[in-house]
């Protein structure tokens, strides 16, 4: 495809833990921990994992919604996490997230048309009158909302529509980049599938980049161009969708995809039933994180931590054996 | 509400198709803003619109007061003391002989511009310090917090008592109604700023606040457009709360004589000056109209700021 939009290179973010009335820092929540990938324009990345395993952390970072412990986050050439404040003004205009949560996300005491328009105002693209109310019915519209929803509250809506409202939101200051987290984990099948086709839409008409997170498979290969799959705070493997679908190298995305259900009660799978729990981000297994739970591990994988390599064609692996 | 949202359309017509279908619906309704939204859902609570019925009319006659009795306040008249309701003093007249009726409604005066202007320094800097600290977390909450902590901690009569004392004597009864305001308001900050933290504090872990700074939205704005609008709820039942217990500490201070000092009349001191057991069994025309309207004024305030917060609160 066409050029590298995003760029993140061995990104961090550990969160403090503290203890006591002085706040002693006793350890780290390693929420995300080394990771790197690019995206390019007009592309939508995948991010799958278990909950808790860092997705959501990952792509707030990149936005700088959390403060980066390490690592660097390119975007359009433009180092994100050490941007200055005029410049991070300009990059949020490119860079735009919508949330899982479509009753927290919107602010209750806020009309649609604030909610969508407030940030053409703040960055002076409109002043409040005329030609704001247009541009955000013309939005809105795009988003499957009527004008006049535009005067009513979040509350006075379905789910379905609150997310629409959300889309909608980071679609006004016409970004680059849209950063989706879980947005449709919260809505009915049904209303999933119009969310999903919404944001698809708007990808073919405004070229938009996603970074589509979920932990819904399905989901994810539909959408995505090429997935990434995190295990406790690391991404393990990164591929085109259908690549790594259909010849997935890492054991953990082995499982992982095993356990997609089969919508036929006839066929009999194979299913890898992963042993334990997943182990405390505050404290990672050592070598490779996935060794206290992988079929094939040895010596090695409790001692190294395995490069995350190509093995070619963009086939990303964090594994010593994978080939 | 009627105008709720109604949410018929079959899943198996497309997102076009079932919004023209809504749209025929739903269109041809009256666009309600949010004023009007509120306006609306307050007048639907009749406690509260009796109430404000009669605060209106209170506030109506303590404002235009001198249009409403003949009399001055401070007029003296010793030929004519102690005089039982008239035609031509309708409440009598004190020990000095000055009309009854014009130093209640003056007293009005007073003890509702000590409730208004003590509550506006309560809210002023509770929202401002609660605000604050809330949204920065931190050593910044940390360091507000226990200087709130200290005013807390400070017991309000002896403070009042020695302030009264130290400064009240060095300025003229006028002037002592603006320290009385002060005292108040600068005393009843605390309980309001710890609110509007814990407010904050839960409501900045919420994703449309990380929506907002994804926006490039600046702090002040958040601070101002998205979290105060939503604990507004909480400060105007504070508020209210807070101008109907100012009135009652004025009038508790004018009391005990260390509030609004007589010649100016206030509730307080006007039924501190009807006290005696002989006014008290004989005189009734003395305490029960200030009494009532202490006891009138704070209660419609009351119901008024219990109105406004479901009115104000969308989600009622």
């Amino acid at each position: 495809m066409s050029q590298v939009l995003l760029e993140v290179k061995n990104l961090k973010k550990y969160f403090p833990i503290v203890k006591g009335f002085i706040r002693r820092k006793v350890g780290d929540v390693k929420a995300v921990d080394d990771v790197s990938l690019y995206i390019k324009e007009g592309e939508t990345l995948g991010i799958v994992g278990e909950s808790g395993c860092g997705k959501s952390t990952l792509g707030r970072t990149i936005l700088r919604l959390y403060d980066a412990t390490e690592g660097e986050v390119k975007f359009k050439g433009v180092d994100v996490l050490n941007a200055h404040k005029d410049q991070m003004k300009e990059l949020r205009k490119e860079m735009q997230i919508v949330f899982q949560d479509p009753y927290s996300s919107l602010n209750p005491r806020m009309t649609v048309s604030q909610i969508i328009g407030e940030a053409l105002i703040e960055h002076g693209i409109y002043r409040k009158g005329k030609e704001l109310e247009d541009y955000v019915v013309d939005i809105m519209n795009k988003c499957g909302l009527a004008r006049y929803h535009m005067n009513r509250y979040p509350h006075e809506f379905s789910g379905g529509q609150r997310q629409r409202i959300g889309v909608a939101r980071a679609l006004a200051l016409n970004p680059s980049f849209i950063v989706a987290d879980e947005p449709v984990s919260a809505l009915d099948v049904s209303i999933q599938s119009q969310v999903i086709n919404l944001f698809t839409d708007l990808q073919r008409e405004y070229n938009i980049s996603y970074m589509f997170i979920s932990h819904d498979l399905g989901v994810v290969r539909y959408i995505s161009h090429r997935v990434g799959v995190m295990y406790l705070g690391s991404m393990v493997e990164l591929a085109d969708k259908n690549e790594l679908f259909d010849n997935p190298k890492h054991p953990y995305t082995q499982a992982l995809l095993s356990a997609i259900p089969i919508p036929d009660p006839t066929v009999k799978r194979d299913r890898i039933i992963l042993e334990g729990d997943i182990p405390s981000p505050a404290n990672p297994p050592s070598g490779c994180k996935f060794h206290t739970r992988c079929m094939y591990a040895e010596d090695i994988c409790r001692e190294k931590t395995p490069e995350f390599r190509d093995l070619g064609g963009e086939h990303f692996v964090a594994c010593h054996f994978a080939k | 509400m009627g105008e709720k949202n109604m949410d018929l359309k079959p899943n198996n017509l497309s997102i076009e198709e079932s919004l023209s279908l809504q749209e025929e619906l739903e269109s041809q309704q009256e666009i309600l803003t949010p004023f009007k939204l509120i306006r609306r859902k307050f007048l639907k609570r009749k406690p509260s619109v009796v109430a404000l019925i009669i605060l209106s009319i209170i506030i109506l006659a303590v404002a235009f007061a001198p249009f409403i009795v003949k009399h001055d306040p401070y007029e003296l008249n010793m030929t004519n003391s102690n005089q039982p309701p008239s035609r031509e003093h309708i409440l009598g007249t004190d020990e000095l002989g000055r009309d009854y009726f014009a130093r209640v409604l003056y007293g009005g005066r007073v003890a509702l511009q000590v409730g208004i202007f003590a509550v506006i320094i309560q809210i002023v800097i509770g929202t401002i310090i609660g605000g604050i600290a809330g949204y920065y977390g931190g050593w910044i909450d940390n360091v507000l917090m226990r200087i709130t902590e200290v005013f807390m901690s400070f017991p309000f009569l002896p403070l009042v008592i020695t302030i009264s004392a130290v400064v009240g004597v060095r300025i003229s009864p006028e002037q002592k109604m603006y320290l009385v305001m002060v005292i108040l308001g600068v005393l009843s900050w605390p309980s309001l700023a710890r609110i509007v933290r814990g407010q904050i504090l839960s409501l900045r872990e919420q994703e449309f606040i990380l929506a907002a700074k994804a926006l490039g939205i600046k702090n002040t704005k958040i601070i101002w457009k998205h979290l105060i609008p939503n604990t507004v709820g909480y400060i105007v039942v504070n508020a209210t709360l807070g101008v109907a217990s100012a009135i009652l500490q004025e009038s508790a201070l004018s009391f005990l004589g260390l509030g609004v000092a007589p010649p100016v009349p206030t509730w307080g001191n006007l039924i501190q000056y009807a006290r005696k057991m002989y006014n008290l069994q004989n005189r009734p025309w003395l305490w029960i109209p200030p009494g009532l309207l202490i006891f009138a004024t704070v209660m419609c305030i009351n119901l008024i700021g219990d109105g406004l917060r479901d009115a104000i609160d969308p989600k009622s």
